[in-house]
């Protein structure tokens, strides 16, 4: 334990360190002995010392991907992606169609941003997953349409992990011509992805969730078949007119090095990172009454999502000072209602409310996980013997049978 | 997210933790809130012979400013007799805690969980003492 530097992160999914050799790059191009130059100057080497960093770290995001450099578009991270993605193709396409179809489990950038083409009169079906966190191939067959011009579909879900079969999705979609959008912020470096094999046309990333820095991300528009979407961003016509602005090279070059290190280093994290999660998930489902969110082998390595029945997530997390975690339920808003992706589960309030996130990322270490598994044991048991619910299971009173009154 | 002082101290250090016989003719239960809505509190009241609560307990499923109020709760009413203990507000809970707007429901369920207790109390006081009225039955069930 005298190793142990508290508290412990298990919050991967959050947002990750910068990895000191990314750091180390980024460094380069900021300072007056750097290459600070802006890539968009084509009169003078500081400009084109930059736009070769930026070339290069463009190869090395569509590398990771399987896509053609051509195919990424700088953006400020995940959020504008998937907004330039859906509204940019669901405005270019509407005289084809104003149906979009995507998944209620989705990341809120794309749900809000649905939200808003409604406003704007379009139409959206939002498909509720099955009780293991994926998506009913039939039932998303039955809900495209003539009119349907956009697919949008998670590859990871950000909560629970569950990993969507895209290629299953890019096959219906592409026979048909509908556009499929991915937001893959939370898959993309950690399991394998390529876009043209899985036939996505647009395609969501991010560098923060793989050890690259914050404010940087990338949207993969297909060259073939043509994928074309209207701007959100005007101004410099830089991104070939997709979206303006001067480009950040060092925020560009820490995407490439993270999207690098996570290529050649994929394989062997994942293992890695698994046997960890597993760990962990072995010794939480020790206790009694632990239940898993979400499927456990369609899943991202350093996902467990937990519920702790007849224990409340927040109460949990205050005891867990030494350990960075997420409640799945977001009971601190003014609105106390538990995780709408674990709702959308089917799971009911009580476990929805009862939930965990665990994510496991590069820097975690196997005495991390145990005192991790120990910490949380002694919580729960402290919480349970605080539990009005615990004591009456523990009596044998069926929970649903008693008439609560709901405020 | 921040909690007070107060708040931390009731939840690290939870004061008369446990469970009262609820079939005890001296004891009061009260039981609010729903999982599904993230938090459920019990409330036991022993009452002695003058009308005073002697002893209060409590367990409550919910965050740990529910954990507080309902903590807090059980040291104000040791003591008080049930008059007093039913004039017991909200209002006292939050501002002695500290709570923060979202957590303002947690002293109002603490509130309800005390008025709980005691019509449970006098309801089975009513029983005891006998021949109750059809109508005074009914309430007090």
């Amino acid at each position: 334990m005298s190793d142990i530097n508290l508290p412990i992160y298990l919050d991967y999914s959050a947002t990750t360190p910068v990895d000191p050799r990314v750091a180390d790059e980024m460094r380069r191009f900021l300072t007056p002995d750097g290459e600070f130059g802006n890539p968009a100057s084509r009169s003078h080497s500081f400009g084109w010392h930059a736009e070769e960093a930026v070339d290069e770290a463009r190869k090395q995001v569509a590398a990771l991907i399987g896509a053609d450099p051509r195919e990424i578009v700088w953006t400020s991270g995940g959020t504008e992606s998937d907004n330039l993605a859906i509204k940019g193709a669901a405005h270019f396409y509407q005289k084809k169609g104003k149906h979009i179809v995507t998944v209620k489990t989705e990341h809120k950038a794309v749900l809000d941003t649905c939200r808003q083409l409604e406003r704007e009169g379009f139409e959206v079906t939002y498909l509720a997953p099955q009780a293991d966190g994926l998506l009913d191939l039939a039932e998303l067959e039955a809900s495209l349409r003539d009119d349907t011009v956009l697919v949008s579909v998670m590859h990871v879900n950000n909560e629970i992990g569950v990993v969507q079969d895209i290629g299953a999705i890019g096959k219906m979609t592409r026979e048909r011509g509908i556009i499929l959008h991915v937001d893959a912020a939370q898959g993309a470096g950690k399991i394998p992805i390529n876009v043209h094999e899985m036939q996505i046309d647009l395609m969501t990333l991010s560098a923060h969730k793989i050890y690259g820095p914050k404010g940087i991300g990338a949207l993969y528009i297909c060259r073939k078949p043509r994928v074309r979407l209207e701007a959100q961003m005007h101004g410099g016509g830089h991104e070939r007119g997709l979206r303006s602005g001067t480009l950040p090279t060092h925020q560009i070059v820490g995407m490439g090095e993270a999207f690098r290190i996570a290529r050649e280093e994929m394989a062997e994290e994942a293992a890695r990172i698994r046997a960890l999660r597993d760990r962990l998930w072995d010794g939480l489902n020790k206790m009694e009454e632990v239940y898993l969110n979400g499927d456990l082998e369609q899943r991202v390595p350093g996902n467990l999502n937990v519920s702790f029945n007849f224990v409340e997530g927040e109460s949990l997390i205050m005891a867990l000072k030494d350990v960075a975690v997420s409640s799945g339920s977001a009971c601190t808003s003014a609105s106390l209602e538990p995780s709408y992706v674990l709702r959308a589960l089917g799971r009911n309030d009580e476990l929805a409310h009862s939930s965990l996130r665990f994510t496991i990322g590069r820097f975690t270490t196997e005495e991390e996980i145990d005192y991790t598994v120990s910490l949380i044991e002694q919580a729960v048991q402290r919480l349970r013997d605080l539990s009005p619910l615990w004591e009456m299971y523990q009596e044998g009173v069926d929970l649903d049978s008693v008439q609560w009154a709901v405020h | 997210m921040a909690y007070g002082k107060k708040v931390l101290d009731h939840y690290e250090n939870p004061r008369n933790v446990g469970s009262l016989n609820k079939d005890d003719a001296q004891v009061g239960t009260g039981m609010v809130g729903a999982p599904a809505c993230g938090d459920v509190m019990k409330l036991q009241i022993k009452v002695n012979d003058e009308g005073v609560i002697e002893d209060a307990k409590f367990k409550t499923y919910g965050c740990g400013s529910a954990i507080a109020s309902s903590s807090l709760l059980t040291e104000w009413v040791r003591g008080k007799t049930l008059a007093e203990a039913g004039e017991i507000r909200n209002t006292d809970i939050a501002e002695e805690l500290a709570l923060p707007p979202v957590k303002i429901h947690c002293s109002v369920l603490a509130e309800d969980a005390i008025r709980a207790a005691i019509e449970d109390y006098e309801g089975k006081q009513a029983r005891e003492a006998g021949a109750p009225g059809e109508a005074e039955l009914a309430e007090a069930v």
